[in-house]
């Protein structure tokens, strides 16, 4: 009965859709207000019917209803309940509707709060969000039901795969969905406004803060991946440029592009133009990114069961709508009349340097991602390659070094025309922070690569510039304390999550320094009582027990390690069988300092009574991630200024509350 | 500055941009590439010595063995063989009769010498370049290869 609800719930939303995609369009073109109104309830109505849809589909997964064929493939009596409800998108047909569902929640929100935006534009947008809408429940109802039964029902499930049930991969998809899917909210707004012909500074204060708020879950999701697959797949890395993962990191990369052409659209009425295509093509990524993770075209590290059938609807969903969206963007770009003039060194000038950056890595990872299915087009099947890490270091890397010297200066210059003799004296301090860490590295790891002391310095040269950056605008230590903290009430909260995120991304750089150029890593068999020394630790292997966990069993091996005679932390790397699914996993034990990962795997068994281990000591890794927590946290900082809500007058008086999430609510 | 000469500065800072990222990606293109051969392939047009390729086909029934740390396995498409090892901790989803890709060189006594074994998330997904290379062999049969305890919905 409820899965039957489900299914009409799906059904009567697609109806929906479909209207909300055409009625407020035709009445856009006809100038009647009647029909432009249903895109409001329309909206509404989606989501309240999507919630529905996936609420039926939870509630199957939770009471274990083995009459449905999802919840038999994906789901087992004996799950614990987290696993049972984080299930219901830890597989194909589910996981759509959790994109859908984000959809809807994103139409529903600009909906909601709206209210003061020009009604033609306001429909024209959820008319397009009700296009995607549609796709993509056609695409759910029509090659990926999510409420078929199974007749007759089987007595338990097959169980979720064991690698999944892990609380960090469980929220993974929920924040990179929000990423993707808030993309699509920008990408609306472009073509409405291409429709329009009209983009003014009032669209790009509209854009920026869903843009803001897409980027920071997305850097959220990005990194939970990246952490996941750090501690759960135990190959001690925690990025393989593998073609899944840069689905996720492209339209990060052309999002923050967006994220800083639209100030510039914002504040200086200009790059219009631009700005529609990047958000255009940040959302075709996206589309681009769930195409190949939901395909399997590519040979991925992280690919699961795929079925040919619906990677072609995708492909064809992101076919016409870059075809589609590109089309238009050709007609009717070039009316969008270009605002402001600037110099070349200007504030302008550093965001455009800093989006065509961008937009280069992008491409050249997207060219490094999509090479082994051209090459294969081309030779007809016969040659068939793949894309390794050095491709993309040689590339992507060389791109992000000039990005980063530039991100450290640009907050520092002025719109309009920037004073390069003036900007420079104001960045004695990230200068001197740059050679002080290039020597101090050089110092300390005198034999590690050539190149690694250089990349502290640029993390220090922007770490050092950012937070001086910001420091200048409060005037911190240039008088009384008091004084500095009146003015930093004072200071958009905008600017301080600028300032944050920058920060991030130096903390981050220093982490990906360190961890790629000094990792240790040691392979051996070892029996109980025997031990081995890594970088200056020695591991030794205690024993190896069974033990139970709820529903798997699992080989626990104790390794102490000390460090000159003296313990220093106890181990427990554990090999897990889960008899449901038939399928054993890897748990790695990790030790976190401040500066550095002890990292020890389990391998199996040599048959002699040793067993194959693997330790390694990843240096700064944890910083990768605390990086990765600042620029959230600026993200989200961000967010809350109050300039960002929109339609808020520039009063201090709200009339309603706040459209961002809180970010209590999204940790 | 005037507007126009203004947007000829960017045009050609953007050229410049452009042309350096190029050649980045075309110096790059020369040692990132690894190409995937099955173990026909390999028989049929050997590898260089030293080139980094990707070999992949279905672990043989039977094939496995361990030496210290180092395992030895052997990577059949049905046609052809090749000895593979490798030093470290398979993934967890290597099984005998299953598929598997592998990265790392030839050695000159003809034995393949993996850095890397391809792990998966998920035991129905079955590499594309492997099921081709089954495909190619002649030796295909939709739906063998994967478990069936566990077949794909």
């Amino acid at each position: 009965m409820i899965a039957e609800i489900g299914q009409f719930a799906l059904a009567l939303a697609l109806v929906v859709a479909l209207l909300q995609s055409s009625l407020p369009l035709i009445g856009a073109q006809r100038g009647n207000a009647t029909l432009m109104m249903v895109a409001k309830p329309a909206a509404q109505a989606l989501l309240l019917l999507v919630a529905v849809a996936y609420g039926a589909l939870t509630y199957l997964f939770v009471v274990s209803d083995f009459s449905v064929a999802l919840v038999v493939a994906n789901s087992h009596s004996l799950k614990p309940m987290l696993y049972k409800i984080t299930g219901v998108w830890a597989n194909h047909e589910g996981s759509m509707l959790l994109w859908v569902l984000i959809l809807a929640v994103f139409g529903g929100a600009v909906a909601q709060f709206g209210a003061n935006l020009p009604l033609s534009l306001k429909s024209r947008a959820l008319a397009v969000q009700g296009m995607i809408a549609t796709a993509f429940l056609a695409f759910l109802i029509f090659t990926s039901n999510p409420f078929l039964r199974v007749d007759p029902a089987p007595l338990d499930g097959r169980g979720l795969n064991p690698l999944l049930q892990d609380p960090g991969l469980a929220f993974h998809p929920p924040l990179l969905y929000l990423g993707y899917v808030g993309f699509s909210i920008a990408f609306s707004f472009a073509v409405a406004a291409l429709i329009e012909g009209r983009v003014d500074a009032a669209w790009g204060r509209w854009v920026r803060p869903w843009t803001l708020a897409a980027w920071t879950f997305l850097t959220a999701g990005v990194a939970l991946g990246s952490w996941w697959a750090y501690y759960e797949l135990g190959w001690g890395g925690w990025w393989f440029w593998d073609p899944v993962e840069n689905a996720s990191f492209m339209p990060w990369l052309l999002g923050t592009a967006l994220l800083h052409s639209s100030i510039v659209v914002e504040k200086r009425d200009t790059l219009k133009s631009w700005t529609i295509l990047l958000a255009i093509l940040t959302f075709s990524l996206s589309l681009l990114g769930t195409f190949i993770v939901r395909s399997g075209v590519l040979t991925s590290v992280h690919a699961f069961a795929t079925d040919p059938k619906r990677g072609l609807f995708i492909l064809a969903i992101l076919i016409v709508t870059i075809v589609g969206s590109l089309t238009l963007y050709a007609l009717r770009a070039p009316i969008l009349k270009a605002g402001g003039v600037f110099a070349p060194v200007s504030r302008e000038g550093s965001l455009i340097l800093n989006n065509l950056l961008l937009a280069l890595a992008c491409a050249t990872v997207l060219l490094g991602t999509l090479y082994p299915l051209l090459l294969e087009a081309v030779t007809g099947g016969r040659d068939k390659v793949s894309v390794g890490p050095p491709f993309f270091n040689a590339t992507f890397v060389p791109i992000m070094v000039p990005l980063i010297m530039v991100m450290a200066l640009g907050p520092y210059l002025a719109w309009k025309r920037g004073n390069l003799a003036k900007t420079s004296r104001r960045m004695i301090v990230a200068a001197g922070g740059a050679v002080a860490a290039i020597v101090a590295t050089f110092l300390i790891v005198p034999d590690g690569p050539f190149l690694t002391p250089f990349a502290m310095g640029l993390a220090a040269w922007l770490f050092f510039g950012a937070t001086s950056e910001w420091a200048g605008r409060i005037k911190l230590f240039q008088g009384p304390l008091m004084a500095s903290w009146h003015r930093l009430q004072g200071l958009p909260r905008a600017a301080t999550g600028m300032t944050l995120a920058h920060m991030g991304i130096a903390v981050m750089i220093v982490g990906i320094a360190g961890s790629s150029s000094w990792q240790t890593e040691k392979i051996q068999v070892l029996a109980p009582g025997e031990s081995v020394l890594v970088a200056g630790y020695d591991f030794r292997l205690d024993q190896v027990a069974d033990e139970n966990g709820p529903n798997y069993t699992t080989q626990r091996a104790t390794i102490t390690v000390s460090r000159d005679g003296r313990f220093f932390a106890t181990l427990y790397p554990e090999r897990r069988f889960f008899p449901v699914a038939g399928q054993t996993t890897t748990e790695a034990a990790i030790r976190t300092t401040p500066l550095s990962d002890l990292y020890a795997v389990i391998g199996e068994p040599d048959g002699a009574g040793g067993w194959t281990t693997r330790f390694y000591l990843n240096p700064l890794v944890p910083w990768i991630w605390y990086g990765a927590l600042i620029m959230v946290a600026g993200g989200f900082l961000s967010l809350s200024d109050r300039r960002h809500r929109v339609g808020a007058p520039r009063r201090a008086a709200l009339p309603r509350p706040a459209m961002q999430p809180q970010p209590a609510a999204a940790e | 500055m005037r507007p126009k000469h203004r947007r000829l500065y960017f045009v050609l800072f953007g050229m410049a941009a452009l042309g350096i990222a190029t050649a980045l990606v075309l110096s790059a293109f020369r040692d990132g590439l690894v190409f995937f051969y099955s173990p026909t392939d390999l028989v049929e047009r050997p590898a260089e010595p030293g080139q980094r390729l990707r070999l992949g086909g279905l672990v043989e029934e039977g094939s496995v063995s361990r030496d210290g740390a180092t395992v030895n396995f052997v990577i059949t498409d049905l046609n052809q063989t090749v000895a593979v090892s490798f030093t470290g901790i398979l993934p967890d989803l290597f099984r005998e009769g299953q598929g598997v890709v592998t990265e790392g060189m030839m050695q000159s006594d003809g034995r393949f010498v993996a850095s890397d074994v391809l792990a998966k998330h998920d035991e129905n997904y079955l590499p594309k370049e492997v099921a081709d290379a089954l495909k190619a062999s002649g030796n295909w049969r939709e739906g063998a290869v994967d478990s069936t305890e566990n077949a794909p919905q």
